[in-house]
């Protein structure tokens, strides 16, 4: 395609020139997508907090004797599960297709709940260890750090729940597929989110203390 | 081509849900949709696995286990980015790519930002702890 042509072409996409408005679908996910970048913005300054507190152990337990990673892998494999099954939902409601709707959606909150529970049980091991936030800044930090990550995973939860009803009584409207679109968006991003989670404060974290930077 | 673009005249539908999803010129199935996404899933286990799995060898040199970690994070960020939230190069998708790399920005001043400052002040501060033995 010569140059002219791949301009021509640019031109004549929606929202650029000669294309017209984009679509609202577009629009919807653009500004979903802001939000989203917004709440990134609030965690990296919790990462920010945590990476700055992390040696402020107030001679309490370090992370190196407090954190199983077999637990995080655990919760690594769910939340990934449960992003793959949000993806199928969405494939789902491209096919109007009720049933694997309702099943994909299903899973994905199953697979939710799963990642909720254990972080629960963790954190209330960690309480019972005497290892709770008020222990030490670093404990403070790390609680509101994954605890802010597991409130968003729970009203992802409750979202979802919302949705699957949406779905079951209004149908494949355009509306309900927008905020499906934002829904999907959301629970990717969470998934991103912990990404940083288990490979920072978990695998790093727990590093030997002359192995960290 | 205009057609299928008139202004939220639900044309679209099926093509719903990502951020930019594909323009309206290329068509994908529901089977190319659905490997997509199992790539996806497949790289994202496999830069985990790799992750835990760098995490509990003793083949890496150990100082740049950080490094490697950290690496990896990025690489499956990038992995879910492009597979699941679909932020691709289309025109649809500039918005998107711009506020991203907007967001990359202010996360990088804040994180290393505060780490840089903060390594300054525990350098030129005595610390409580020193403080409170010295009055003793």
């Amino acid at each position: 395609m010569s140059a002219e042509a791949l301009i021509d072409a640019r031109s004549q996409v929606t929202g650029h020139g000669a294309g017209g408005p984009a679509p609202k679908r577009i629009i919807v996910g653009y500004g979903f997508w802001i939000f989203l970048l917004s709440d990134v913005i609030m965690f990296s300054s919790f990462f920010a907090a945590y990476a700055v507190l992390f040696k402020n152990t107030a001679g309490g337990p370090a992370a190196q004797q407090l954190f199983d990673l077999h637990n995080t892998a655990a919760e690594t494999a769910c939340l990934l599960g449960s992003t793959f099954t949000c993806a199928m939902a969405g494939l789902a409601v491209g096919e109007r297709n009720q049933k694997w709707t309702q099943l994909a959606l299903l899973a994905t909150g199953l697979l939710g709940v799963a990642f909720i529970s254990l972080e629960l049980r963790e954190f209330a091991g960690l309480v019972a260890r005497g290892a709770g936030p008020t222990r030490s800044a670093f404990l403070s930090s790390f609680f509101t750090l994954v605890g802010c990550h597991g409130v968003h995973v729970t009203v992802g939860l409750l979202w979802l729940g919302t949705m699957m009803a949406q779905f079951y009584a209004k149908g494949f409207r355009q509306n309900i597929r927008h905020r499906f679109l934002c829904f999907s968006l959301f629970w990717h991003a969470l998934d991103i989110i912990w990404v940083a989670i288990f490979s920072l404060v978990y695998l790093v974290g727990t590093l030997p203390q002359e192995l960290l930077p | 081509m205009t057609n299928e673009h008139e202004f939220d005249a639900g044309s679209n539908v099926g093509k719903d849900r990502a951020v930019g999803a594909e323009s309206a010129g290329e068509h994908r199935t529901l089977g190319q949709e659905f490997r997509g996404y199992a790539l996806g899933l497949a790289l994202a286990v496999a830069l985990t696995a790799a992750s835990f799995w760098v995490r509990g060898t003793h083949l890496v040199y150990g100082p740049s286990l950080a490094v490697a970690l950290l690496v990896l994070a990025v690489a499956q960020m990038g992995i879910h980015l492009i597979f699941f939230l679909h932020i691709t190069t289309d025109p649809d998708n500039t918005n998107n790519v711009l506020a991203l790399a907007f967001g990359v920005l202010i996360v990088f001043l804040i994180v290393f930002g505060s780490l840089w400052v903060m390594e300054h002040l525990n350098h030129n501060m005595v610390s409580t702890d020193d403080l409170m033995r010295m009055q003793r």
